[in-house]
């Protein structure tokens, strides 16, 4: 099979959708989410998305199934949140190992059904890093600005037991993604460059960074290049930006980004802004006829979508993309 | 010609250029020639920094940070290496500082340190590209390997220094021998991105009177060029300063020799340094001698350089730069002395040039139709270009009225009928309000660019301001206020325009006034245009688009499209804000552990007078920084002195200002009142009230203090504050206490400020108020660190500087009526009561609650250590009419005063 940095050079891949919106169809009850490994648990797990891939996998599964029947080339995992950190809310840092196994694993699973099916369209399976909920660079105490809630050691650790049971369990690469405070995804990368030293291995890193506002800045202040510069002291598979901003908004920041690297670039924009009702409303073909501007200025190598898109979305987009030749890529990975 | 310049230089072939971040890019690209490296916050360079960082004063540490961002460091040094700091403790500590600052933040970091878990530790704070600064082949091979793969995956450039197991590199061989080491290991071992290795190779003294020192420049140069042409992308950098070290004491010689050393440095390719600007002279504009002496030494050209720089030294030393007064602009034409005379704001020789021009002008009033008006147009453009700010351009308008004033009796004795102006503009303080200073700026601004202005002063009735602006036939009507239920006021007036079909458009502006409110309550009140106005600055432009009908409709329209889309989205988050109920919240209350020690018996009960306080004991406790905001000039005080664009005004207004206070103190143009009292005090079980009574006895209510609870629903474990919350209940038996004050300095003020104002100073008159607001503001803190000290004595052992008291980290806390944490003005008719104010010191309440005289603080004190400021936020209906039952109020009454904070 060919190995992705070489597939990426030929042709744009797709990435899937949105999870956490497919996932609302089902209305899962505390029951649900509970399942039998759970069924005890002290606390309320209702909206802990990530455990439904051990306690109901066929649903995450079928989630994978549809993406990739849409065309997309990469799903993410399941993972957003399995962290020690993010799992905290829930008292769950002690399944933190088998959250990221199982979800990449279920996830692996599946990608491998399709590319037998079709193996001229090999599937990869991307693990999904999350930011945590907490900031390495910034104080949650409005009257403390010197205070920190987290250290760099605490969410290397964090990150280095999720990157490797990701590994273990089939993932073929690693997405760090919705950046928000680049601290975080410095401490991921860092983690991510001693498993691969311990483990003398290559693994493909996605890095993606979200600009919070109109502003265009990361939450943590920083501007699409200077982020940029921040994370591109190691070898990555692509550099992008996903989450907070519809398609149409994101374009100067990834222009910015997309001069300024020999890496490779994704994007996963929402389905637009969220609307009064915090919902995203953007169409497929709507929000496709905006990603044919990314292809029209060749700015993108990887692209799908983030909050509010669907399967509907990924496909348009897919359908749009296979008429394009993939931005250059001089170097990288 | 020397040397290095004969030889025509090798070129520097670059393949990839350095990146470094902070909340911006810097990217090394050749076009930026030099990267200055700002040197004072490190402790080992900067006395000062040393001495804050030493005493934990923290906050004025990162001022200097601040200084070296806007003074053009493109990279800040932080160093903490002494003895007698926890070096990584303050590093962390700093940095973590710095990262809350965006001003400061956006440049990339240079982590300075000899130790390396100094570095590393740095190195985990900060979220952009830093420098390290830095490594070396000192303590051999396996420690530099080390720190190398850890500088990769961390993801910083680094300084190596020159410098090897056997010591540091001193002559030319060295140099390029431990630099070509060093950079073999890095790249081709260890694959270290070869743009991000800068090499530092030891900038050592010339002219020291040692022959071994006599080619430290000179190598230090010719092995910059060996670097730069043969490892390809390093950089080199250096302390610049070091070179000139043997002349310390002479800064003529020393700037010489640095700007002498750079030019020929840079030409061979050294990219970065630590140079300090104020100690560097323009290469051209040295004298030619020093130059040829200088360079003498730097280049190593002469055996005698040494000697001869050092008698040529004698005798330039002590010469410094005399400040003449330059009458050039004398020589000009007539138009040219009036129009520099007027963007200079010189009143010298301007009734000399006016007198002088009327003589030659058809009719005194073409000299105000075209003479002064080019000189108010430059002003005007100017200052719309930003190129000038406010308080030179209050002078300029007080040039332009001393001429106009010399110029009135001979047009009134043409009575000529002709003098028409661009428009009238009328302006007032609304009813209840008494602030006027922004007001005034706005009027002076709009009088410059040739407007008539109608000022009705302040406390203006609204039947009052119609019946003028008919009267007048006034093009605009400009209302301003500065206290909350201004804003009322406003809506109401706004109201009466449409009810009694009023035409013009209606300004609004003042410090209480927004955008967002003007959109949501006034706009939809009046259908011929409610703009609001953020400072003087926008008004020109403002007015002038509205009184021209081409522009009015066009204008109108835009802003009301954006009025619309900000109404929209306040409704949208209105709607979507969760109010609890006041019974919910009040349970939520902000938790304290009521314990006898965190009581405080105050040293004296009662109420007690202070009069005719000495000023001088003011001054520490001054408040530079709202001073220059009154005047448009945003930044902190003293690093907004320094500032790059607005600096030199802000040091020309603070040495006026200084001037005017210190006739203020000497002469004793205020006086300074104060009125306090502390009573014995409990809060009633599960409400928001607090009882104060009349003795220790507590069986007799005095007053009852009502304060008002915050209802927004906060996150897990965040309570709903209310002030009671910080007075012991009565259920807890405990004795607690309350204190209320009201300190004025404003008697005086108005009567100076007239004053001026006839004399047509209007720089003077805005002047003589923002001094008296300072002074009251001072007073009060002088007063509460009475009160904590002494009067209440809780805090007998505390010793702030005056920035931690602005900055509020004393214990206790004061908080005033009108303001966010007790945003109920009525709150002051019980405090007046409890201190019996008026007969006491003489200051009056008007209608709207606002005081009189204007600059006077009035509030309450509050001594438990867990006490802390807050904002009110909104709050529903629900709470408003449980506070109206308790004041005494009806509904509607309680709504109208409370109208800012209500939800909806």
């Amino acid at each position: 099979m060919k190995h992705i940095s070489e597939i990426v050079k030929e042709r744009i891949l797709v990435l899937d959708g949105a999870m956490g919106t497919m996932l609302q169809a089902y209305n899962f009850t505390e029951e649900d989410f509970r399942g039998s490994q759970f069924k005890d648990w002290k606390l309320s797990v209702k909206g802990n998305n990530d455990m439904l891939s051990i306690t109901q996998p066929e649903a995450i599964k079928e989630v994978h199934r549809k993406y990739f029947a849409a065309g997309a080339d990469i799903v993410e995992t399941n993972t957003f949140s399995s962290t020690t950190i993010a799992m905290a809310d829930y008292e769950m840092e002690d399944y933190v190992y088998q959250l990221n196994y199982e979800s990449a694993k279920i996830a692996k699973e599946v990608a491998d059904e399709f590319t037998k099916e079709n193996p001229d369209k090999p599937r990869f399976v991307a693990g999904s890093i999350g930011p945590t909920n907490k900031t390495g660079s910034m104080s949650p105490d409005v009257n403390d600005p010197g205070y920190r809630a987290i250290t760099f050691d605490e969410l290397r650790i964090a990150y280095k037991q999720q990157a490797e049971a990701l590994l273990d369990g089939g993932a073929d690469l690693l997405l760090v993604e919705t950046v928000f405070d680049t601290l975080n995804a410095k401490a991921a990368l860092f983690a991510i460059e001693e498993v691969k030293e311990e483990r003398n291995i290559e693994v493909p890193v996605m890095l993606s960074g979200t600009i919070t506002d109109a502003s265009g800045r990361t939450l943590s202040g920083q501007t699409a290049e200077a982020f940029l510069i921040s994370v591109s002291h190691v070898p990555l598979l692509t550099v992008g930006l996903n989450c907070a901003l519809g398609a149409d908004a994101l374009v100067p920041h990834l222009e910015a980004i997309s001069k300024n690297t020999n890496y490779g670039v994704s994007a996963h924009p929402n389905a637009g802004l969220p609307n009064a009702f915090g919902e995203y409303d953007e169409t497929p073909e709507e929000m496709a006829t905006q990603i044919k501007e990314y292809l029209d200025k060749s700015l993108v190598n990887i692209v799908g979508g983030c909050c509010g898109t669907t399967p509907d979305h990924i496909k348009a987009i897919a359908d749009v993309a296979g008429q394009y030749k993939p931005r250059r890529i001089v170097s990288g990975f | 010609m020397s040397e290095a310049n004969n030889q025509q230089p090798k070129p520097i072939n670059q393949t990839r250029y350095m990146k470094l971040s902070g909340l911006e890019p810097l990217v090394l690209s050749p076009e930026m020639n030099f990267i200055n490296v700002g040197e004072r916050t490190n402790v080992a360079g900067s006395r000062k920094f040393l001495r804050l960082i030493k005493e934990e004063k923290f906050e004025e540490a990162l001022a200097i940070a601040r200084d070296q961002v806007e003074g053009g460091a493109q990279i800040i040094d932080i160093n903490m290496d002494d003895g007698m700091i926890d070096g990584k403790e303050a590093m962390v500590r700093f940095l973590h500082l710095i990262m809350a600052e965006p001003d400061i933040s956006r440049v990339p970091i240079m982590i300075d340190s000899s130790k390396w878990d100094i570095i590393e530790a740095g190195l985990q704070v900060v979220q952009g590209k830093c420098v390290v600064n830095s490594i070396s082949l000192k303590e051999g091979e396996d420690a530099f390997r080390k720190h190398v793969r850890l500088l990769k995956r961390y993801g910083a450039a680094v300084i190596v220094m020159a410098f090897d197991e056997v010591g540091q590199a001193d002559d030319y061989d060295s140099r390029c021998r431990i630099a070509k080491r060093s950079y073999d290991i890095m790249v081709d071992e260890l694959g270290f991105p070869s743009e991000d290795i800068i090499f530092d190779l030891n900038i050592f003294p010339v002219a020291t009177g040692m022959e071994e020192h006599r080619k430290n420049a000179i190598d230090f140069i010719e092995a910059t060029h060996w670097v730069r042409t043969n490892l390809l992308n390093a950089s080199v950098s250096g302390g610049v300063s070091n070179v000139s070290f043997s002349f310390r004491g002479n800064n003529i010689v020393r700037e010489a020799m640095h700007s002498v050393f750079l030019y020929h440095a840079i030409q061979k390719g050294m990219n970065m340094g630590i140079v300090n600007p104020a100690m560097l002279e323009v290469y051209d504009d040295i004298p030619k001698d020093l130059l040829e002496h200088v360079e003498d030494v730097i280049l190593d050209r002469r055996d005698d350089a040494t000697e001869r720089l050092l008698d040529f030294a004698e005798s330039v030393k002590g010469t410094g730069k005399v400040q003449v007064q330059n009458l050039e602009w004398r020589e000009g034409t007539l138009q040219e002395r009036i129009t520099h005379a007027l963007v200079k704001g010189l009143d010298t020789y301007i009734v000399e040039d006016v007198e002088e021009a009327r003589k030659q002008a058809a009719k005194p009033l073409e000299v105000i139709e075209v003479n002064l008006m080019i000189g108010m147009g430059v002003v005007g453009d100017l200052f719309g270009d930003g190129k000038m700010f406010l308080p030179q351009v209050v002078k300029s308008a007080r040039v332009m009225k001393k001429a106009v004033a010399y110029l009135m009796p001979y047009i009134e004795a043409e009575k000529d009928e002709n003098n028409k102006a661009q428009g009238k503009v009328l302006l007032a303080t609304v009813k209840g309000d008494v602030h006027d200073i922004g007001k005034n700026i706005v009027g002076v601004v709009l009088a410059c660019n040739n407007y008539e202005i109608i000022d009705l002063g302040v406390m203006v009735a609204p039947e009052v301001i119609l019946e003028e602006a008919k009267k007048h036939q006034v093009d605009v009507i400009g209302l301003s206020g500065l206290i909350t239920p201004s804003l009322d006021e406003m809506v109401h007036v706004a109201k009466e325009m449409k009810r009694l079909d009023f035409e013009m458009p209606l300004l609004i502006g003042g410090a209480t006034t927004s955008r967002a409110h003007t959109a949501v309550k006034i706009a939809e009140q009046y259908d011929h245009g409610v703009v609001h106005v953020l400072d003087a600055s926008r008004s020109v432009p403002v007015v002038s688009t509205l009184i021209n009908d081409d522009t009015r409709e066009a204008f109108l329209k835009d802003t009301y499209t954006e009025y619309d889309s900000l109404r929209e989205g306040y409704l949208n988050r209105a709607r979507k804000k969760v109010y609890l109920p006041l019974e919910e919240a009040r349970t939520n209350k902000f938790q304290i552990e009521w314990k006898p020690e965190e009581i405080y018996t105050p040293k004296k009960t009662g109420v007690h007078v202070v009069e005719e306080l000495d000023f001088n004991e003011l001054l520490p406790y001054l408040d530079w920084t709202p001073f220059f905001q009154s005047w448009e000039l945003h930044g902190k005080f003293p690093a907004l002195l320094e500032d790059e664009i607005v600096g030199e005004q802000a040091s020309e207004l603070y040495a006026d200002a200084s001037a005017m206070l210190q006739r203020i103190v000497d002469e004793k143009w205020f006086s300074a009142k104060a009125v306090y009292g502390l009573f014995p005090a409990n809060t009633i079980e599960n409400s928001d009230d607090i009882e104060v009574y009349t003795d220790a006895s507590r069986t007799e209510v005095l007053e009852t203090i009502l304060t008002l609870r915050q209802q927004s629903k906060k996150g897990k474990g965040k309570p709903n504050i209310a002030l009671a919350d910080f007075i012991a209940p009565k259920e807890t038996k405990l004795e607690d206490y309350i204190g209320g004050f009201c300190v004025t300095t404003g008697f005086g003020v108005e009567e100076i400020a007239d004053k001026y104002k006839e004399d047509l100073d209007d720089y003077n008159s805005i002047m003589v108020k923002a001094l008296g607001d300072r002074f009251a503001e001072a007073f009060a803190e002088y007063l509460h660190d009475k009160i904590r000290k002494e009067f209440w004595g809780y805090a007998s052992e505390e010793n702030l500087s005056n920035e931690e008291l602005i900055r509020e980290a004393y214990q206790g806390i004061r908080p005033a009526p009108g303001y966010p944490a007790c945003p109920d003005h009525t709150e002051k008719r019980t405090l007046w009561r409890l201190l019996n104010v008026e007969e006491n010191i003489g200051v009056k309440l008007t209608d709207s609650l606002a005081m009189w005289p204007t600059a006077a603080v009035s509030g309450l004190y509050f001594a438990h250590p867990k006490a802390r400021y807050f904002g009110l936020g909104k709050i529903t209906k629900e709470q408003v009419h449980d506070f109206a039952t308790r004041r005494g109020f009806s509904n509607e009454e309680a709504e109208r005063w409370l109208a800012p904070n209500l939800n909806e």
